[in-house]
C-alpha cells in the first residue's frame, strides 16, 4: 500500500517572504525608527520622552506576558520593575564606590546595569511567582494586590535597602566607558535607552515563539487542555512569571540609569495600574499593542497634563470606552480599520470607516467640551474653554448646549452605525 | 485595660463600618464571580452625596437620600456598563470596574475639588456620651454602632426573612432555575448591584464625617474591603461579618501598641539600630489585612465561611 495523498498535501507552511515581512521587518523598522530619530536633532525634552516611551515600552510589554500572553491579570506588576531599579541603583553605587576603591564591580560597565535589573526583577519573580502561581484568574489578581501592597509598604519600612521617602540616588557617570558612551549628556542616554529597548522588544518577541511562550498561550486559552497534553499549567505560569519579572527589571534598571534616582514610590499600585492601562489601551491581544499604549500613554502623560487638569478623566474613559467597544485596544482598532479598507477597496467601504472615525471623533470632542467646562466651572475663576479660537465660557448656557450636542450626536451616529453591523463587515 | 477597652470599641466601630461596605460587596461577588473594584468610590460618593445634600436639606435627611442616590448611580452602572461587558468574561469585568473607580475618582476631584471637604458631624450629635476611664466617648460613633447594628438587622431580616431575600438567594446559586421559574433574573443583578451600592454608599455618609472625606478616601479603604470580603469567603454573609470583626480589630489593636521589634525580640538579640529592630507594631497595622489576604489566598482560598471557590 502507497500513501499517494501525501504527494497532494499544500503546503501549509508560511513562505520565507510572509516569515521575513511579519518576524523580521517590523524589528527592523523599530531599529531604523530608533536609529534615525536622533538625525532629527530632537530637542532635550523630546529626547527625554523618548526616553521614558523606551522605558515604558519594555515594561508594558513584560506586562503583557502575563496579561496578553499567559492571561493573568496582574496589579503589581511595578514591583519588579522597581524591585530591579533598586537592584540597579545599588550596581550603579557599587560601581562608584569601586572607582574609588577598586573591586569586582570596577569591571561592570554602567551600559550594563539593565542586567542587573533584570536579574534582581527575575529573582523578585521567582520568590514571589511560586505561590502565586499555583492560581489563576480572580485569585491570582487578588494575590498580586495584596503583594504590591505589602511591598510597597515594606519599601518604605526599610530604609537601608530602599532610602525612605526619599529613596536613593547615584551617578551614572562612573566606570567603564562602553562604545564611547559616558552617559553624561542626555543624547548619550539615548543610545543606551535606544539599545537596551531594541534588545528587550526583540528578546520578548523572540520569547513568543519559543516552545514555553506557545504553551503561556495554551495555558490562557485552556489550561485544562494543557493538563491532558502532558504539561503543568502552573509551571508554565511560573516560568512566564519569571521572564516577565526579569524584563519589567530590565525597564527599571533602564530607569534607574535615566532618571539616577528609585523611590519605594515606584513599588507602588498606582504604576502597577498605569502598566495596566498602557498594555490594554494598546491592545493585549496583538505583540505590538503595548508599544501602542506606551506611546500614546506617555505622551499623553507628559503633555497632556500640561493642557488639561483632567487627563487621567480622560485616561480612564478611554480605558473604559476600550473595554466596551474595543477590546482590541489601539492595535485592534488599526487592523480592523486597515482590514476593512483592504477587504472591500470600495467608495462604501471607505465611507463607513470615515463615518465611524468622524462620529467617533464628534463624541470624543463634546465630552471634551463638557469635561474642560465642568473643571473651569468648578475652579471658578470665570476662565472660559478656547479650543480653536472658539469662546466658551462655562457661565453660558450655550457653551454647554454645544457640547451637549456634540456628545449627543456623536453617540448617536456611532449607536446608528454599529447597529448595521461590525465595523469589519 | 484602658487601651483594651478602647481598642474593642474602635474595633467594633470600624469593623461594623467595614461590613457595611463588605455586605454589599460580597453580594455582588457572589452574583458576578468577580470583585467590584469601584465599590469603594460609591462609599466615597455616599460621603460626597451627604456633604452635599447636608448643606441644602440638612443630616437627617441626607442619611437617607445620599445612599438612594448612590444605589441610583450603582443601578445606571450594571445597566449599561457591566451587564455589558458580563459576556466577555471575568477578567474584562474586573479591568472594568478598575477603570470605573480611576473615572469616578476623577470625576469627584473636579466636582468637589482635590481637597478634603468639610464635612462634619452633626451638632446634634456632637457631644460625648459617657466617660469612660476619665475621657469622653463622643456619641457620634455609638450613632455609627447603632445605624450599623440596625443596617445589619434589616439586612439578615430581607435575605432570611422575606420572599424577595429567599429569590435573591435563589439566584445567586441558580440563575437559570430562577429565570425559569418566570423572575427576571437580569433585574434581580441590577437590583442587588444597586442595593449593595447603596449600602457602601451608607457607609459613606457615617463614615466620611467620622474620618475624613477626601478624593483619596475610595483607594484607601478599598483594598482592605477586598481583604475582608476574600477572607470571609465567597457568598458569605456571615463569613464577611467575622472577617470584618476581625480586621477592625486586628488594626486598632495593632495602632494601640507602640513597641518596637526591637524590645519584642530583645532576648533574641535584636538590636533597635537595624532596619527591622525599628519596626514598630503600630507601623506594621495597615499590613496586616494584606498578609492576612495573602495567606488566606494561598492556603484555603474558599475563605473562612464559604461555599465554593472563586
Amino acid at each position: 500500500m502507497t500513501d499517494y495523498s501525501l504527494d497532494r498535501v499544500p503546503d501549509l507552511a508560511p513562505s520565507a517572504r510572509y516569515k521575513f515581512a511579519t518576524r523580521v521587518l517590523p524589528l527592523l523598522l523599530l531599529a531604523l525608527i530608533l536609529l534615525s530619530i536622533p538625525l532629527f536633532e530632537p530637542s532635550r525634552t523630546w529626547l527625554s520622552l523618548f526616553n521614558a516611551i523606551g522605558i515604558n515600552m519594555v515594561f508594558a510589554l513584560s506586562y503583557n506576558m502575563l496579561l496578553g500572553q499567559a492571561g493573568l491579570l496582574s496589579f503589581g506588576h511595578a514591583v519588579y520593575f522597581g524591585l530591579g531599579g533598586y537592584a540597579a541603583m545599588h550596581g550603579m553605587n557599587a560601581i562608584e564606590n569601586a572607582s574609588y576603591d577598586g573591586g569586582i564591580w570596577a569591571a561592570f560597565p554602567m551600559f550594563g546595569l539593565p542586567l542587573v535589573g533584570f536579574a534582581g526583577g527575575a529573582l523578585a519573580g521567582a520568590l514571589i511567582g511560586f505561590p502565586s502561581c499555583r492560581r489563576s484568574d480572580v485569585p491570582f489578581a487578588m494575590i498580586s494586590l495584596g503583594i504590591a501592597e505589602l511591598v510597597a509598604a515594606a519599601g518604605f519600612m526599610f530604609i537601608s535597602v530602599f532610602g525612605g521617602e526619599e529613596g536613593i540616588t547615584g551617578d551614572r557617570m562612573n566606570g567603564i566607558e562602553l562604545f564611547g558612551l559616558s552617559l553624561g549628556p542626555l543624547g548619550d542616554v539615548y543610545w543606551f535607552i535606544a539599545f537596551w529597548t531594541f534588545v528587550g522588544v526583540a528578546l520578548m518577541y523572540a520569547f513568543t515563539r519559543t516552545p514555553l511562550g506557545k504553551m503561556a498561550q495554551a495555558v490562557r486559552d485552556n489550561p485544562e487542555r494543557v493538563k491532558f497534553v502532558g504539561y503543568n499549567p502552573n509551571r508554565v505560569r511560573y516560568l512566564v512569571f519569571i521572564a516577565a519579572g526579569g524584563f519589567a527589571g530590565l525597564a527599571g534598571g533602564m530607569s534607574a540609569v535615566n532618571y539616577e534616582i528609585f523611590t519605594p514610590e515606584s513599588l507602588s499600585v498606582i504604576p502597577s495600574g498605569l502598566v495596566l492601562l498602557m498594555a490594554f489601551i494598546g491592545g493585549a491581544r496583538y505583540f505590538a499593542g503595548p508599544i501602542l499604549g506606551a506611546v500614546v500613554l506617555t505622551y499623553m502623560q507628559s503633555n497632556l497634563s500640561d493642557y488639561s487638569e483632567a487627563w487621567l478623566l480622560y485616561l480612564g474613559l478611554l480605558f473604559i470606552g476600550m473595554i466596551l467597544f474595543a477590546p482590541g485596544g489601539l492595535a485592534g482598532l488599526l487592523l480592523s480599520g486597515t482590514a476593512a479598507l483592504k477587504h472591500s477597496l470600495s467608495v462604501k467601504g471607505l465611507l463607513r470607516v470615515g463615518a465611524f472615525a468622524s462620529s467617533a471623533l464628534l463624541a470624543a470632542a463634546g465630552i471634551i467640551v463638557l469635561v474642560e467646562l465642568a473643571v473651569r466651572y468648578s475652579n471658578g475663576f470665570g476662565e472660559a474653554f478656547e479650543p480653536f479660537g472658539l469662546h466658551l465660557a462655562p457661565d453660558q448656557m450655550m457653551s454647554w448646549v454645544v457640547g451637549l450636542v456634540l456628545a449627543g450626536v456623536g453617540i448617536g451616529a456611532l449607536k446608528v452605525l454599529s447597529k448595521q453591523g461590525g465595523m469589519g463587515s | 485595660m484602658e487601651t483594651v477597652v478602647f481598642a474593642l470599641l474602635n474595633g467594633l466601630i470600624y469593623g461594623l463600618l467595614l461590613f457595611m461596605l463588605s455586605s454589599g460587596l460580597t453580594l455582588i461577588f457572589s452574583m458576578m464571580g468577580v470583585l467590584n473594584f469601584a465599590h469603594a468610590s460609591f462609599y466615597m460618593l455616599g460621603a460626597y452625596f451627604a456633604f452635599t445634600l447636608g448643606q441644602h436639606t440638612g443630616f437627617w435627611f441626607a442619611l437617607f437620600l445620599a445612599p438612594i442616590c448612590v444605589g441610583a448611580a450603582g443601578a445606571c452602572v450594571e445597566r449599561w456598563g457591566l451587564r455589558k461587558v458580563h459576556a466577555r468574561g471575568h477578567v474584562a469585568e474586573l479591568l472594568f470596574t478598575f477603570g470605573l473607580a480611576y473615572v469616578i475618582e476623577e470625576l469627584v476631584k473636579i466636582i468637589w475639588g482635590k481637597f478634603a471637604v468639610a464635612y462634619e458631624i452633626p451638632p446634634e450629635l456632637n457631644f460625648s456620651l459617657f466617660k469612660l476611664f476619665g475621657s469622653q466617648y463622643p456619641a457620634y460613633r455609638i450613632f455609627m454602632l447603632v445605624v450599623s447594628i440596625a443596617m445589619l438587622a434589616g439586612l439578615w431580616y430581607l435575605l432570611k426573612r422575606t420572599r424577595i431575600g429567599l429569590i435573591i438567594q435563589a439566584s445567586l446559586t441558580h440563575p437559570n432555575m430562577v429565570a425559569h421559574l418566570g423572575h427576571n433574573v437580569p433585574r434581580i443583578f441590577m437590583l442587588v448591584f444597586a442595593a449593595g451600592c447603596a449600602l457602601a454608599g451608607l457607609a459613606g455618609v457615617i463614615g466620611g464625617n467620622y474620618l475624613v472625606t477626601e478624593p483619596s478616601m475610595a483607594f484607601s479603604i478599598g483594598p482592605i474591603v477586598f481583604v475582608v470580603v476574600v477572607v470571609g469567603g465567597m457568598g458569605s454573609l456571615e463569613g464577611a461579618f467575622i472577617a470584618s470583626l476581625l480586621i477592625g480589630f486586628l488594626q486598632t489593636f495593632a495602632i494601640s501598641i507602640d513597641s518596637s521589634f526591637a524590645e519584642i525580640f530583645s532576648f533574641a538579640g535584636l538590636s533597635a539600630d537595624g532596619d527591622v529592630g525599628r519596626i514598630t507594631i503600630a507601623s506594621l497595622a495597615p499590613m496586616l489585612p494584606f498578609i492576612l489576604l495573602v495567606l488566606m489566598l494561598m492556603l484555603r482560598p474558599r475563605g473562612l465561611m464559604g461555599e465554593r471557590e472563586f
